[in-house]
């Protein structure tokens, strides 16, 4: 499958901390990939990084065979940043209008995009007055009414309904189908289950990059939250010192069974038992 | 830069003022009523024989100093907006290049200060009588320009500050300095030699200079033009020192 985004032994510093401490993983085209992790884990730093908004200490990302951040792909992609970022004392059709004419487009681009969020109902409000849920909704329409062809998400469902949550994968999905590459975060498992492949991530390192059936078997569990944990274990078994340096390998290399991980790591177990039993 | 972005951003600016009605009242009603003030602090007071009453001494110069320094407070509150809620680091990721949005706002805040201008000039010109040997079109355009240098302060500035409360703090740093050796309070040439050569480094130093040239002769002098000239100049360096503040990538 085509690569979309490429990112080779990434570190990221933040002050004296590394927070990214040498990723390596590919995105492929045309596909919605899920980013999971954690609070604190990273994850808007690699997201940042792939924008190109980010300062990088080593490593090289390349989005759709440029280097991130480059010119040329400031109208291929489009970024929703975690607190939603759009002018409160305008209006939804206002602030996605302003976007869409960013890239040369028009009205109908941007109440279409408004549409595609669900706001249709409240186009005429401040997005000022809006719910939380809401003011991230008017966010994404004006991350997606440039037509991006790579997505780049950060926590684009929190705080949304339910119904509105799914509504908003299955126009994800729908636009990956049509050749969109989606490269979506978020902290909570149940939607990782949505995403095509999965990217989890761990304190600056990557612990996993595959399928997510491949994630569950690897694992050798259905329950993804079980499966990150367990995927976890083996990894800190694998390399005793926390300082670390193995960067997530091929699935195969972790298809350890994590049962046998659990009982020789006896300091874990009861840790286990404890997320088990919940 | 484009055109059609830099058309699209100054629309976008003037309409989220649109949406702020009492600040647009404030902005202009404000200076007139400061001029109420000084007409009826200065009206009465005699002038010295051959030179221009106190009112019309001070009122001209306050037409060009109102603008700088609402548009400076105006503009370095909504850039500090934009860098700290991520819009900006989110435009920076769009094809909109970093002339797009500080020219934008020149020309948001510019229009804007040309109506407050024209306001607050008709309240001087005819309500309190105000006269200039020179043309009343001329102070609003220096008036103008005026209020453009203190957006280009303005966005510069607001790259220091993180918080609006630091932002506010550049007032009296930026502005009251200029306003203290611009000419008003001591004739420039009374003044010791280095506060004069201070003040030579000062632009509003030259648009009060500018002002009092319509104030006294009927026609634009070139003293006038030049000083004119030289405020442009700072706007164009204020803007290119306050592009250098725009990263696109961050920490």
């Amino acid at each position: 499958m085509e690569t979309a985004i490429e990112v080779r032994d990434l570190v990221v510093s933040r002050g004296k901390r590394q927070v990214l401490h040498g990723i390596s993983c590919t995105v492929p085209r045309g596909s919605v990939t899920g980013l999971l992790g954690p609070s604190g884990s990273g994850k808007t730093t690699l997201l940042r990084a792939i924008v190109g908004v980010q300062v990088v200490a080593g490593g090289t990302v390349t989005v759709l065979g440029e280097p991130a951040g480059a010119r040329g792909l400031r109208r291929r992609v489009g970024y929703l940043t975690q607190a939603p970022s759009v002018y409160p004392d305008l209006t939804v059709r206002e602030n996605t209008r302003y976007f869409g004419r960013l890239y040369g487009l028009g009205r109908a681009e941007a109440d279409r995009a408004i549409a595609d969020v669900g706001l249709a109902g409240a186009a005429d409000q401040l997005v000022g007055t809006l719910s939380g849920g809401q003011r991230s909704r008017a966010s994404l329409a004006c991350a997606l009414v440039g037509r991006p062809e790579v997505v780049i998400l950060d926590e684009p469902t929190v705080g949304q309904d339910p119904v509105l949550r799914a509504e908003l994968w299955e126009r994800f999905h729908a636009m990956a189908a049509e050749g969109t590459t989606l490269l979506v975060s978020s902290h909570v498992m149940d939607e990782a289950a949505r995403c095509d492949r999965l990217l989890l991530i761990r304190e600056g390192r990557l612990i996993a990059d595959d399928t997510v059936s491949a994630v569950r078997g690897a694992a050798g569990t259905d329950d993804l939250e079980e499966a990150f944990l367990r995927l976890i274990r083996a990894n800190e078994s694998a390399d005793p010192t926390e300082d670390g340096r193995t960067p997530a390998g091929s699935a195969e290399d972790r298809r350890t069974p994590a049962g046998s991980v659990d009982s020789a790591e006896d300091g874990l177990t009861p840790a286990a038992e404890g997320r088990t039993g919940r | 830069m484009s055109l059609r972005i830099l058309a699209a951003t100054t629309g976008r600016i003037l309409r989220q003022l649109r949406h702020d009605r009492r600040t647009v009242a404030m902005l202009l009603v404000v200076p007139a009523l400061l001029l109420t003030l000084l007409y009826y602090m200065f009206g009465d007071q005699p002038a010295p024989p051959g030179q221009p009453g106190v009112f019309d001494r001070i009122a001209l110069v306050m037409l060009g100093v109102f603008p700088f320094v609402i548009m400076f407070l105006v503009t370095s509150i909504a850039m500090l907006r934009e860098r700290t809620s991520g819009t900006l680091e989110r435009l920076l990721t769009t094809p909109l290049g970093k002339l797009d949005l500080l020219f934008g706002y020149g020309l948001a805040f510019g229009l804007a200060a040309a109506v407050q201008a024209g306001v607050a000039a008709g309240v001087a010109y005819w309500l309190f009588d105000l006269s200039t040997a020179g043309n009343a079109g001329l102070v609003v355009l220096i008036a103008v320009v005026n209020a453009v240098l203190g957006v280009a302060l303005g966005l510069f500035c607001s790259a220091f500050a993180q918080t609006e409360f630091q932002a506010v703090q550049f007032m009296p740093v930026v502005v009251i300095p200029q306003i203290l050796l611009c000419g008003l309070f001591v004739a420039r040439d009374q003044m010791a030699g280095w506060l004069q050569a201070i003040s030579d480094a000062l632009p509003l130093s030259y648009a009060v200079e500018a002002l009092q040239q319509v104030g006294a002769y009927a026609e634009p002098t070139g003293t006038m033009w030049r000083d004119v000239a030289i405020v442009a100049a700072a706007v164009v360096v204020a803007l290119v020192l306050a592009a250098a503040t725009l990263r696109r990538r961050t920490g």
